[in-house]
């Protein structure tokens, strides 16, 4: 079962510089756990012990996976998994 | 250094200035390796706070993704501090995801006088950098 997983520039140092993974599991969490086994480090990126990093934007397909119960969101085969790092920031 | 036009720095100033006392931000696009801001695109500040701001997740993807395919990047991140100077804040620093981009801040703590100044932040590491503002239109 394959989902691309589009990678941000500022992580592409654990891809080889890839773009894009492909990567595997039933929920957003195995996938991450997926993509780890062969890209180590990327895990520590995009998760801590809350869950996903509040500062990492993950998209399913066209939608913000916070919307879709987060690390326990079910993915399955063609769907798009896209990382991008939330801009943000502020006087404070 | 930063080359900039005068038709995109009133852009990003006038949308300062709409949104203070809340922190506005947003992107200049422009092609990908060009170092040249062409497009401007406000963005919503998901957080509608004077002290802070995110880009809206699904506004952000959408914007990305049109880069993306105009093989463009975000050449300029410009955002607003209203009651503090354009220095980026340790928040600023910590959250700066694109060391490619040109960090753009400007303070609209004065009324009738815009402080801009713009930076490299990578790794944690702030460099302040010259703007050179050209006369161009923003095509």
């Amino acid at each position: 079962m394959a989902i691309e997983v589009r990678i941000p520039t500022i992580l592409r140092s654990f891809t080889g510089g890839a773009k894009s993974v492909e990567g595997s599991g039933a929920t957003i969490e195995e996938l991450i756990a997926d993509l780890d086994s062969r890209h180590s480090g990327l895990r520590d990126r995009l998760v801590d012990e809350q869950g996903l990093r509040r500062f990492v934007n993950v998209y399913l397909n066209d939608e913000d996976v916070r919307f879709l119960g987060g690390l326990t969101a079910p993915v399955s085969d063609g769907d798009t998994v896209t990382v991008l790092p939330a801009v943000a920031g502020g006087a404070r | 250094m930063l080359t900039i036009s005068r038709a995109l720095l009133d852009q990003i100033i006038a949308h300062a200035r709409a949104d203070h006392p809340d922190e506005a931000c947003g992107v200049i696009a422009g092609p990908a390796g060009s170092d040249l801001p062409e497009r401007f695109i406000a963005m919503t500040n998901a957080e509608r706070s004077p002290t802070f701001y995110r880009f809206d997740s699904l506004e952000q993807l959408a914007v990305w993704r049109e880069m993306d395919d105009r093989d463009e990047e975000p050449v300029v991140i410009y955002h607003s501090h209203t009651a503090t100077e354009a220095y980026p804040s340790r928040t600023d620093i910590s959250y700066a995801s694109e060391p490619a981009a040109h960090y753009l801040l400007v303070s609209t703590r004065e009324p009738d006088e815009t402080e801009v100044r713009s930076y490299r932040i990578v790794d944690g590491a702030v460099t302040e950098e010259e703007v050179l503002i050209t006369d161009g239109g923003e095509e």
